[in-house]
């Protein structure tokens, strides 16, 4: 996290898993009265939500893009569309900002609720520097390291048990698109709700434990598809003839010496030497 | 004596194939992220344009395996699979004949060139990173004074200079790419078993380490992991 709020003792590693590592401190009232978020204004942020990374840099990352996706909520501030309320605002939000691309709508619904209750500038700047880690490290978590994986190998296991091109490829879209989008929209309408107090959404059982579920059940998919799909891959046909029985040999003697490398070479480096060679030696020799 | 007419002709047809590379360069980081760019849905369409979506899938699940060890994550420079699979999954489907298997040179020069892209694409995503900041930087004093037109144009900005990159990797890999599966297909020697063979245990080998990695931190994950496989292995000793 890139600052400690006020009244919290610093840690050495941040804790983003738990609720408390974001700002309890935050008022932003929401009280059983919130004002709905109107659709067209929910689903011009979510869109904008889509194209958040569009503009990312290593200076402000993700900065401009939280600006982008909380600027139609900022319209309903005192002035409207370009009143000083409002760009002192959406300057605000256009500040550095890190987090994953997707649990950035839990702070943009945040941040943009804060912004239209006209919670303190200190405090709203203070909440959106809590947020980062947090966001940043559960996202990762539960999107890149479990979610996308898991799809991933729930489409090879499509491929493997012989799926036509279209079903493997729309297979896998709408399975891990039906989590993505759940997931962007959520964020907004929970970050909206609960404004300064999005602590306790950070807190939901899918956040919490929804990595490790996705990744045993990604583990099996794995361990399904790879024999199936390599089965596939190499043409079908009979499995105990030479070629299936080298693979069969020389995948797990391959997987445990990239195993033992310990991640020092990534192993898309060792394919790419070895089919080279392959290539080379086939239509040289 | 090089006939124009069909310099022409080629240069035509790489124009929508480079073009489904931006898209698919864009959906890798930029918009909207919903993964068409995974090598498995991207490889398959660049199959599937370039007449043979099988031999794309075949492909696109090949390199599926090794983009599942790298995690896209934040500022980490990593492969580029969205423009790498699109030109993988067109020279995948070179010589092949419609709803069948690739040839065995098209499918090791896909997946040699599909590779070579994905790293050139992670290096042209860094280069894109700096240049939005470079374009950014005289323009930040705009954004404090909370410019809507400048945030909307940075944005704009960055996504289409993306899609100009993802289509520029596209038509550079894929022109030197197409002549090279045009060689192999004609000098291959290697036995077309063989060749499937390296290409799959390779691949699936850099899966089976990603997972047994990836999940170590979740308990029993290994013991799953390990009891599917056997699994798996039996169902195809028993169908095949």
């Amino acid at each position: 996290m890139d600052e400690q709020l006020p009244g919290r003792e610093a840690t050495p590693t941040p804790r983003p898993t738990s609720p408390h590592a974001l700002p309890a401190a935050g008022a932003g009232s929401p009280g059983p009265s919130v004002p709905p978020l109107d659709r067209a204004t929910h689903w011009n942020m979510l869109m904008r939500c889509l194209a958040i990374q569009g503009s990312w840099n290593y200076e402000i990352l993700l900065g401009n893009g939280i600006g982008f996706c909380v600027e139609p909520a900022l319209r309903r501030l005192p002035g409207g569309k370009g009143g000083p309320a409002y760009r002192a605002a959406l300057a605000r939000q256009c500040t550095y900002f890190n987090a994953h691309p997707y649990l950035a709508s839990l702070a943009i619904g945040a941040l943009a609720r804060a912004e239209t209750d006209q919670a303190p500038p200190e405090r709203i700047e203070r909440f959106r520097k809590a947020l980062c880690g947090p966001l940043g490290s559960v996202g990762d978590r539960l999107v890149w390291a479990a979610w996308l994986p898991a799809c991933s190998l729930a489409a090879l296991l499509f491929f493997g048990l012989g799926a036509s091109p279209l079903a493997v490829v729309v297979g896998f879209l709408l399975l891990y698109n039906a989590g993505h989008l759940m997931l962007r929209n959520w964020g907004l309408r929970a970050g909206w709700r609960d404004g300064l107090r999005v602590a306790s959404a950070m807190g939901a059982p899918v956040l919490q434990h929804g990595p490790r579920y996705i990744g045993r059940a990604a583990a099996v998919m794995g361990g399904l598809a790879l024999p199936l799909a390599v089965h596939r891959a190499i043409g079908g046909g009979p499995v105990f003839a030479p070629v299936p029985l080298a693979v069969a040999a020389l995948t797990p003697l391959l997987a445990v010496f990239l195993v033992r490398l310990h991640g020092r070479i990534e192993g898309w480096r060792i394919v790419f030497v070895i089919l080279s060679a392959l290539v080379l030696y086939s239509v040289v020799r | 004596m090089i006939d124009s007419d069909a310099v022409l002709a080629r240069v035509v047809d790489l124009v929508p194939l480079s073009l489904l590379g931006g898209v698919l360069g864009l959906d890798v980081v930029s918009f909207p992220q919903a993964m068409i760019s995974r090598p498995i849905v991207a490889c398959t369409l660049g199959g599937a344009l370039a007449g043979d979506a099988v031999a794309g899938l075949v492909c696109g699940a090949a390199l599926e395996c090794l983009a599942v060890e790298s995690l896209p994550v934040g500022a980490s420079r990593y492969p580029e699979w969205g423009s790498a699979s699109a030109v993988a999954g067109v020279l995948a489907a070179q010589g092949a004949a419609g709803a069948s298997m690739p040839q065995a040179g098209a499918l090791a020069v896909a997946m040699v060139m599909g590779i070579f892209t994905a790293w050139i694409g992670g290096w042209s995503m860094v280069r894109h990173r700096k240049l939005i900041a470079s374009w950014a930087r005289p323009r930040l004093e705009r954004l404090a004074s909370g410019s809507e037109q400048t945030v909307v144009s940075l944005q704009l900005f960055g996504m289409t200079v993306d899609f100009l990159r993802g289509t520029a990797v596209t038509l550079l890999m894929l022109a030197p790419g197409l002549v090279l599966s045009e060689w192999a297909i004609t000098n291959w020697n290697l036995n077309f078993a063989v060749t499937k063979g390296v290409v799959i245990t390779t691949v699936a080998a850099v899966a089976a380490a990603a997972i047994w990695k990836d999940f170590h931190a979740i308990a029993g994950t290994r013991r799953l992991f390990l009891a599917a496989l056997a699994v798996g292995t039996t169902g195809v000793v028993l169908n095949g």
